[in-house]
C-alpha cells in the first residue's frame, strides 16, 4: 500500500511538472505578451515598455525566465498578476470558493443523477420512459454550454425574472444580513449556472450508466441471486449497481479538473466569480503568471482526479485493492 | 407416496424470427422422489440448464415457459405462484447449483456476505445468528480455515473453494431439492471427484434430492439413483442407473457412452456420435436424432413417443417397438 501511493505520488509530480513545463513554452509561443496591449489606448515611449518588460522579466532568455518560475513556484511563489498586480496566489484563493462550489455541486449533481437515472434507464429497458430519456441525453449532451446558458438566463432571468441571471450575490444586500437570506441569495444565484452545467454533463453520465447497468444485470451472479430467492429490491441496487459503478468512476477522474475549475463558458455567461472565468480573462490579458497559477491548479486536479477514481475503484472493487 | 417434484410437459419458448419459435426445451417430463437423485445427461447445447432454469421461474427473457407445462413441487404449482411466494420456493426449496462458480458469486462482496444474505431472505435471525450459520456451512462444505474465509473475496479462492462456496450459499436455505448444473466442468480433474464426493454426502446428510446436470455419463454410476437423457430439448431415455448402464437402448445413449473413454461397461459397436446438436430451428421433423443416428429407423419421420424398454425403462425410439 505504502509502496504503491509512493509511486502514485511520484508519478503524478512528474504529470504536474511536463504539464507545467509544456504550458508555460506554449504560452510564450503564441503571439503577443502581456504588455502588447498597453499601447492599445494610449501610446507609450519604447523606453518605459522596456522598463516594464524588465521588471516582469521579460526581457530575460526564454530559458533563464522558466528558470526563474520553477525556483519560485516550488517555494510556493507564482508571482504577481501582471493584469491584477495582486499576487497570484491570493487572486486564486479568492475564486478558489465560487469554483468548488459551482463545480463541486454540478459533479455531484451529474454523478448521483446520472448513475440513478441511467440505472433506472436500464430497470426498465426499451420502456417509454428508456426511450424519453435516452433522446434527451442525447440532446443534452450535444448542447452547447454557452448557448443554454444564455437561454436559460434570457428565459429565467429576464423573460420570468425568478432568477438573477449573473453573479455571486446580489451587490444590495446587506453584508451583515441574516446567514439564512445570505445562503438562499447564493443559492438563487447559483441555481442556473448549476443546472446549465449539469445539464450538458448528466447526458453523458446516463448513457454511460445505462450501459453499465444493463451488462451488471445480465452477469450470472444476478441469475444466482434471483435463484437463492433475494428480492428484486436487493439484486438491482445491491448487486448490480455495486458492479455498474466503476464506468463512471472513470468519468468523475476525468471530470473532476473539467468542473471543478470551472467551466470557461458557464462562469463567463453567468458572470461567475470562478476560475473558469479568471482562466478566460488571463488568456485574453495574456498573463502569463496568473495563467500559470491557474494551469498548475488545473494540473494538479487532473492528477488528483485520477487519484481519487483509483481510490474509488479500490473502494468498489476488492480485486483492484492494491494487497 | 407421491414425488417430491413433477415435472409434465415442461416447454420452453424463444422468439425466432424465421420459424415464429423455438422450443429449446420441448415437452421434458420427469418424476424425482424424496430423497432421490436424478442425473439429467445430454450434450452442450440440448437444453439441460434450460430445463433447470425453468424449475424455478428463471428462463432468460425474451425466453418463457409455455402455457401447458407443470413443475408441481410437493403439490404446489411452481409455475401459478406469485412473486412472493416464488422467493420462498427459490432457494429455501429448491436450491441451484451453477456451472461457473467464477461468475456466479458477486465479485465485489465477501463471502460470509454472500452466505448471510440467503439466511436474512429466508429466515428471520439476527446477524450473529446467520454469520454462525455461515460459518458452520464453510466449514461443512470443507473450506479449511472458515472462520477467515468469511471475510474473504470470491477472487482470493481457487476454483474449487468457490464452487464449495456456491454449495455453502445454496444449502444456506435448507432446500429439499438441491440442482446442480455441471457443478464441476469448470474445475480441475482432481477437485471435481471431490466436490462431487461432497454433494453426494451433503445430499444423504440434508436428507435432499438432487438434480445432477452433466454431459458425462462417466460420472452418473454410483451417484444418481435414475439417469434422464436429453437430446434436442426432449427426454429421450429414462431409466434407473442400473438398467441404464446395463443395457443403453437409445442410439444417442449408446454413442454418449461410446463417447465415455473409461467405461467398463457394454462396448462394442458402440461409436461415438459424429456432429454436435444443431441448434432449435434446425431439427428436423419426426426423430430428431435422425440426422445424427447411425441406425435411421424406417418410421423415423414420425416422432416417436416414449415407450417401454423394460420395467422403468423406457424411450424415445422406434426400436422399442421393434424389440417388443
Ligand atoms: N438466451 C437464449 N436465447 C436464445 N436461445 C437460447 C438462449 N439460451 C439457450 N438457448 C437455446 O437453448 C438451447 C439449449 O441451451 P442450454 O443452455 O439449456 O443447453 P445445455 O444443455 O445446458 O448445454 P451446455 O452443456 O452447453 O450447458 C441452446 O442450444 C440455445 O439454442
Ligand atoms: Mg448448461
Amino acid at each position: 500500500m505504502a509502496r504503491w501511493l509512493a509511486r502514485r505520488l511520484l508519478l503524478a509530480a512528474l504529470t504536474v511538472a511536463i504539464a507545467i513545463t509544456l504550458a508555460f513554452f506554449l504560452m510564450r509561443l503564441a503571439p503577443g505578451d502581456p504588455l502588447s496591449r498597453l499601447g492599445d489606448e494610449r501610446p507609450m515611449p519604447a523606453a518605459e515598455l522596456a522598463g516594464l518588460r524588465a521588471r516582469y522579466g521579460l526581457d530575460q532568455p526564454l530559458l533563464s525566465q522558466y528558470a526563474t518560475f520553477v525556483v519560485a513556484a516550488t517555494g510556493g511563489d507564482f508571482g504577481r498578476s501582471i493584469h491584477y498586480g495582486r499576487p497570484v496566489r491570493e487572486i486564486i484563493l479568492d475564486r478558489l470558493p465560487a469554483s468548488v462550489l459551482l463545480g463541486g455541486g454540478a459533479l455531484l449533481l451529474t454523478m448521483l443523477g446520472g448513475a440513478l437515472l441511467g440505472a433506472m434507464q436500464a430497470l426498465r429497458r426499451d420502456s417509454p420512459l428508456d426511450r424519453t430519456a435516452g433522446v434527451v441525453s442525447l440532446a443534452a449532451y450535444a448542447t452547447p454550454s454557452f448557448w443554454l446558458g444564455l437561454v436559460l438566463a434570457w428565459l429565467v432571468g429576464i423573460e420570468w425574472r425568478l432568477l438573477p441571471v449573473g453573479g455571486f450575490r446580489d451587490p444590495l444586500l446587506a453584508p451583515d444580513a441574516p446567514w439564512m437570506t445570505q445562503v438562499v441569495d447564493l443559492l438563487r444565484h447559483l441555481a442556473l449556472p448549476l443546472l446549465t452545467l449539469t445539464v450538458v454533463s448528466i447526458g453523458a453520465v446516463m448513457r454511460y450508466q445505462r450501459t453499465a447497468m444493463l451488462e451488471a444485470l445480465a452477469q450470472p451472479f444476478v441469475a444466482a441471486a434471483r435463484a437463492r430467492g433475494l428480492s428484486e429490491r436487493r439484486i438491482r441496487w445491491r448487486h448490480a449497481l455495486r458492479t455498474s459503478l466503476f464506468p463512471i468512476v472513470t468519468l468523475l477522474g476525468l471530470w473532476l479538473p473539467v468542473l471543478a475549475a470551472g467551466s470557461v463558458f458557464v462562469e463567463s455567461v453567468f458572470a461567475w466569480p470562478g476560475l473558469g472565468s479568471l482562466a478566460a480573462e488571463a488568456v485574453g490579458t495574456r498573463d502569463y503568471p496568473l495563467l500559470m497559477g491557474v494551469t498548475l491548479l488545473v494540473a494538479v486536479l487532473v492528477v488528483l482526479g485520477g487519484l481519487l477514481a483509483d481510490l474509488a475503484y479500490a473502494a468498489l472493487d476488492p480485486r483492484v485493492r492494491p494487497a | 407416496m407421491s414425488p417430491l417434484l413433477e415435472v409434465r410437459d415442461l416447454r420452453v419458448t424463444f422468439p425466432d424470427r424465421a420459424t415464429g419459435g423455438v422450443h429449446p426445451v420441448d415437452g421434458v417430463s420427469f418424476e424425482l422422489a424424496r430423497g432421490e437423485t436424478l442425473a439429467l445427461v445430454g450434450e452442450s447445447g440440448c437444453g439441460k440448464s434450460l430445463s433447470a432454469l425453468a424449475l424455478l421461474r428463471l428462463v432468460p427473457p425474451p425466453g418463457r415457459i409455455a402455457s401447458g407445462s407443470a413443475v408441481v413441487l410437493d403439490g404446489t404449482d411452481v409455475l401459478a405462484l406469485d412473486d412472493k411466494s416464488l422467493r420462498k420456493v427459490r432457494g429455501r426449496r429448491i436450491a441451484m447449483i451453477f456451472q461457473d462458480p467464477m461468475t456466479s458469486l458477486n465479485p465485489v462482496f465477501t463471502v460470509g456476505d454472500q452466505i448471510t444474505e440467503v439466511v436474512h431472505a429466508h429466515f428471520k435471525v439476527p446477524k450473529q445468528e446467520a454469520r454462525d450459520r455461515a460459518l458452520k456451512l464453510l466449514n461443512e462444505v470443507g473450506i479449511p480455515d472458515a472462520a477467515s474465509r468469511l471475510d474473504a473475496y470470491p477472487h482470493q479462492l481457487s476454483g474449487g473453494m468457490r464452487q464449495r462456496v456456491m454449495i455453502a450459499i445454496a444449502l444456506a436455505g435448507e432446500p429439499e431439492l438441491l440442482i446442480a448444473d455441471e457443478p464441476t466442468t469448470a474445475l480441475d480433474v482432481t477437485v471435481q471427484a471431490q466436490i462431487l464426493e461432497l454433494l453426494d454426502q451433503l445430499r444423504a446428510t440434508h436428507g435432499m434430492s438432487m438434480l445432477l446436470i452433466t454431459h458425462d455419463l462417466g460420472i452418473v454410476a454410483g451417484r444418481a439413483d435414475r439417469v434422464a437423457v436429453m437430446y434436442a430439448g426432449q427426454i429421450v431415455e429414462q431409466a434407473s442407473t442400473a438398467a441404464l448402464f446395463a443395457k443403453p437402448s437409445h442410439p444417442y445413449t449408446q454413442g454418449l457412452f461410446a463417447s465415455v473413454p473409461r467405461l467398463t461397461g457394454p462396448v462394442g459397436h458402440l461409436m461415438p456420435i459424429p456432429g454436435t446438436v444443431p441448434p432449435p430451428s434446425a431439427w428436423p421433423s419426426g426423430c430428431r436424432f435422425r440426422t445424427r443416428c447411425p441406425i435411421v429407423h424406417a418410421r423415423s419421420a414420425e416422432m416417436p413417443p416414449m415407450l417401454q424398454v423394460g420395467p422403468e425403462h423406457s424411450m424415445r425410439c422406434w426400436l422399442a417397438e421393434d424389440q417388443q
